[in-house]
């Protein structure tokens, strides 16, 4: 008997079935096909290159802050947009960059590692994209009118409140994040039930990959974390536009009410952020260490607690505000406790390649990188956890350097990991080894360079969010270390974005499983073909890829009609615990309503904005008749 | 290839104990508002949690970038171990950072005693309202109103209530002690003593609009003689000679200067205006050149503050000034 490997046991499945399933799976071409689509692949692509596209930008205002910051009492831009770059730059990041980012990714992959066909609400995956991408193009547009948010991106009022803040810009950052909101709400619920629902048969909770649990955990707390941000932010509009006085301390309203809001959102949003990125690296480190994860359970367990944890330690980011020194002691220890968990992932990587035996591929070095700048800035987290110690350093410099740590060397080192560890299965295509190398050392360089010296110009008293700061304060030489090191940066990411960019236009064809892969996409083509599985396969442990009695169920499945479903556009329904199989389930096909209905409500946001409140009422009825048309019962034309 | 990755760990290893250097070097001037070169109590408390905490950190920094160098460099023959590692990261990511977490939020609640309510009967207080962007100040039974500078004697406790007039401030001179917010709405209190004479230049630490970049302070320490007779200068009203200049021109409306008709509050009060160290919180050194081009066009300093551009002639400028540079 041969032995199989993934891209054996791909053929197998692939010659036995694709052409009938196929034909099933097809989409319409050209314009039409593009707007109507709901391949999960498609769509993922799309967030991945949205994402990336705002996070340039965003970076780009980032350049240009450090470019004014290089010298002192340096008068590039005036106060007033330099106020709206760095708020943007915190908001786009957080909100138009991470979360979609890591959305892109679970998009694309969570059906090809749970071993189905499709998310289980397409459509709405698509709406999601849509409203999304709309809400980014608001918010950086409005930066060419002058009107985008300069709040900051925590927005404290009063400086937010009409009073202080009479522009547009307040408005385009409440309905912004509203109308953002919705996308992010519908994601994270598509992501709970398709990994609740559509797992290959036998994949238990207890072979579940780390990613796709730490995207459920992700998932659960959006849908937790985000109605507070809504209300407040809903708060912040009726103050603003209907003179309500919910935060207005003239009025008896209190204005710190919205940082327990924002923050009740905002520190679960950290991990919201971080957990999906760290999901990335524990899908690279037991490929590259060629032996499963340490301690998978702890791993899980460790996900699951920073969830629930993280919600509980919201007012550390509010230690200076003087509230009662008793409840800052309570949310000191809660603050404190949360950091075990990302100990126990911490160790888990480590002892994984202690364990393993590390191969260096790029995506490692990304993923080797990550570790040790994601312990730095772990470290001063834990300062921060400290009342006296946070309340001398909190809103200086030291703050900007930590959070840049965990949140660029958190996120965006395993995000860019990602992406050269699944190009291959993204776009089919390989890159350049040696560009991949220079881009990360680039990256990990400029970065060390912009976020290193930011602790010592905090250290040495420099507030953070200042547009320019006098000479003589012994703070130039360090503020100038940071620039060079944001170009070296910029430089970086360059690099990395060409290496990919070479790689999708020339680079060499992709084999389906070119480093070994542990978990079922890399028994998919590369890229996959739209229905992802021509057989659904049995999964009979954690490690799927590397066990011969799951290879062997692709060849077994591709004779068995309950695996095919080559019946229609089907996928398999299982048991949300045991991955016991159910039935097969009819999915929705492609459709250009969840576009249209977007639109609509982009339109009705827009109206909010103007303050057209008739049209703004015509097209929320327009968006909801488009949902209707989108969930009715049609009867399907029988082929 | 290899030798990359061992130089950056080696460079990452590094840092911290080169950023130590780096700090103790720079922390050496003069003018540097660093909270590791405190002059108070309060400070000296937390550069002291820093050192601590800093130790620590390094420790574990260094000691996770050896591990995984050292998983990626040694001999490639090893056969991948089959065991689930399961008491590697129980050790190591559970039991061992307890202990050092426990002691850390130990240390840390004690820390915070030295910011508590010390009751001294002998307490100095003083009332800071934020302003954007400026700070107004007060002595309780103190009769006068000034800006920008906090006077305080050495050695005695001072208590500070911090209201806002308009968005959220925060209260920060890193040397003495840690920040407060001004927060709307609501009366914050900090207390920090002054263990040697100086001057102590604070800033404002919440962003509150387009100037928060030029919102400084200056505390001011000196022995208690000296402070007691700044107090009495400052409670005297200033001399009149030659304001007719100042009351005529627009300048009252916003300012006042005490013990003449100029009784505005919109800016800072005015009345010892030449014995302050700055001009426009910290934007501008007090000299009569930088007080005549403020006056001419503060807009050009510290764009978007509420002082527009003054239409004078140069002899009502000249007569401004020096009027303004006799209130000592």
């Amino acid at each position: 008997m041969e032995t199989l490997d993934a891209t054996r046991a791909h053929e197998i499945a692939a010659e036995a079935a694709g052409e009938r399933v196929s034909s099933r799976w097809e989409e319409p071409p050209g314009l039409f096909g593009w707007v109507a689509t709901v391949d999960h692949k498609r769509i993922g692509r799309r967030y991945l290159v949205t994402a990336a596209l705002y996070f340039t930008l965003a970076g780009l205002e980032a350049l240009i802050m450090r470019t004014q910051l290089a010298a002192p009492d340096a008068g590039l831009v005036p106060p007033e947009v330099y106020d709206q770059l760095f708020s943007l730059h915190g908001t786009a990041m957080i909100f138009l960059f991470a979360t979609p980012m890591l959305f892109g990714f679970g998009n694309f992959l969570f059906p090809l590692m749970l071993g189905t066909r499709d998310m289980a609400f397409p459509r709405l995956n698509a709406f999601g994209y849509w409203v999304f991408a709309a809400a980014g193009l608001l918010m950086f547009v409005s930066l060419l009118f002058g009107a985008a948010p300069n709040g900051g991106w925590f927005s404290y009022v009063p400086l937010t409140s009409l009073r202080y803040s009479e522009g547009a810009n307040l408005d385009v950052y409440t309905l912004g994040l509203l109308f953002l909101g919705v996308s992010t709400t519908a994601g994270a619920i598509n992501f709970i039930c398709t990994a609740l629902k559509l797992r290959a048969p036998g994949m238990t909770l207890n072979r579940v990959p780390v990613f796709v649990w730490a995207l459920v955990v992700t998932s659960f707390m959006v849908v937790f974390a985000l109605p507070p941000l809504n209300t407040a932010n809903l708060l912040l509009f009726l103050d603003r536009r209907f003179g309500t006085n919910f935060f207005d301390t003239t009025a008896g309203g209190d204005a710190v009410l919205w940082q327990h809001l924002f923050w009740l959102f905002g520190h679960p949003d950290v991990y919201i952020i971080v957990l999906p990125a760290l999901g990335i690296v524990s899908s690279i480190v037991p490929v590259f260490s060629r032996r499963p994860i340490a301690a998978y359970s702890l791993i899980v367990l460790a996900t699951v607690a920073t969830g629930v944890i993280s919600f509980g330690v919201w007012v550390h980011h509010m230690f200076a505000v003087g509230l009662p020194p008793l409840s800052l002691t309570f949310f000191s220890a809660a603050s404190i406790v949360v950091t075990i968990p990302a100990g126990i992932q911490i160790f888990s990587w480590v002892g994984t390649m202690l364990m393993g035996r590390v191969v260096l591929g790029v995506p490692m070095l990304w993923a080797a990188g990550f570790i040790v700048v994601f312990v730095l800035g772990g470290v001063t987290g834990v300062m921060f956890a400290i009342v006296p110690f946070d309340q001398q350093v909190t809103d200086s410099y030291f703050v900007v350097a930590h959070f840049h740590y965990v949140l660029f060397g958190g996120a965006v080192f395993p995000i860019i990991g990602g992406l050269f560890h699944w190009w291959p299965k993204f776009t089919g295509t390989m890159w350049n080894e040696r560009a991949g190398r220079w881009s990360f050392w680039l990256v990990f360089a400029g970065f060390n360079l912009t976020f290193f010296p930011m602790h010592i110009s905090g250290l040495l008293g420099m507030p953070r969010r200042v547009y320019t700061f006098p000479s003589g304060l012994g703070w130039e030489l360090w503020s100038l270390l940071s620039t060079v090191g944001a170009y070296l940066l910029a430089a970086g990411l360059l690099c990395t974005l060409l290496t990919l960019w070479h790689a999708h236009r020339r680079g060499p064809a992709a084999p389906a499983d070119p480093w070994g892969g542990e978990t079922l996409e890399w028994a998919t083509a590369s890229p996959p073909k739209p229905y992802n599985f021509a057989v659904i396969p049995t999964v009979h442990s954690l490690h799927p890829l590397w066990d011969a009695r799951t290879l062997a169920s692709f060849a077994e499945g591709a004779r068995s009609e309950s695996r095919v479903l080559a019946d229609g556009h089907l996928v398999l329904r299982t048991s949300e615990l045991d991955g016991e199989p159910e039935h097969p389930l009819e999915m929705p096909e492609h459709s250009v309503l969840p576009f249209l209905s977007a639109a609509a409500l982009f339109l009705t946001v827009l109206s909010l904005l103007f303050g057209w409140y008739v049209a703004a009422g015509v097209f929320a009825a327009a968006t909801a008749f488009t949902v209707m048309g989108w969930l009715w019962p049609w009867e399907k034309a029988q082929a | 290839m290899a030798c990359g990755v061992r130089r950056a760990g080696a460079a990452c290893a590094l840092l911290p104990a080169a950023a130590c250097v780096l700090l103790l070097t720079a922390g050496c001037t003069a003018s540097t508002p660093s909270p590791l070169s405190p002059g108070g109590a309060g400070a000296e408390r937390v550069a002291g949690l820093w050192w601590l905490l800093f130790g620590i950190a390094a420790a574990v920094c260094v000691i996770v970038t050896a591990l995984v160098l050292w998983a990626v460099h040694r001999r490639r023959e090893a056969r991948p171990s089959t065991r689930s590692g399961r008491r590697f990261v129980v050790v190591c990511g559970v039991l061992i950072p307890a202990a050092v977490l426990t002691f850390v939020y130990v240390a840390g609640l004690d820390g915070m005693r030295a910011f508590d309510d010390p009751h001294d009967p002998d307490q100095l207080d003083v009332e800071v309202t934020g302003h954007q962007w400026w700070w107004e100040v007060r002595y309780p039974g103190s009769p006068f109103t000034t800006a920008n500078e906090i006077h305080v004697p050495v050695g005695r406790t001072i208590h500070v209530r911090l209201r806002t007039a308009d968005v959220n401030h925060s209260f920060w001179v890193p040397q003495l002690t840690v920040k407060t917010d001004l927060v709307a709405g609501r009366v914050t209190h900090l207390w920090f003593t002054a263990n040697r004479a100086g001057v102590y230049r604070g800033q404002c630490a919440e962003y509150c609009g387009a100037q928060h970049g030029r919102m400084a302070l200056h505390v001011v320490a000196e022995p208690a003689a000296a402070f007691q007779a700044w107090l009495a200068g400052q409670s005297r009203p200033a001399s009149t000679r030659g304001s007719q200049a100042f009351t005529s021109a627009s300048c009252a409306s916003c300012h006042t200067v005490a013990g003449t008709s100029a009784r505005g509050t919109v800016g800072p009060n005015l009345t010892h205006v030449a014995g302050r160290r700055f001009l426009g919180a910290g934007t501008l050194a007090n000299t009569p050149a930088n007080l005549a081009r403020w006056i001419q066009n503060a807009q050009a300093y510290k764009p978007g503050n509420r002082m527009p551009p003054q239409p004078l002639s140069p002899e009502q400028l000249d007569a401004i000034v020096a009027y303004l540079e006799t209130l000592r």
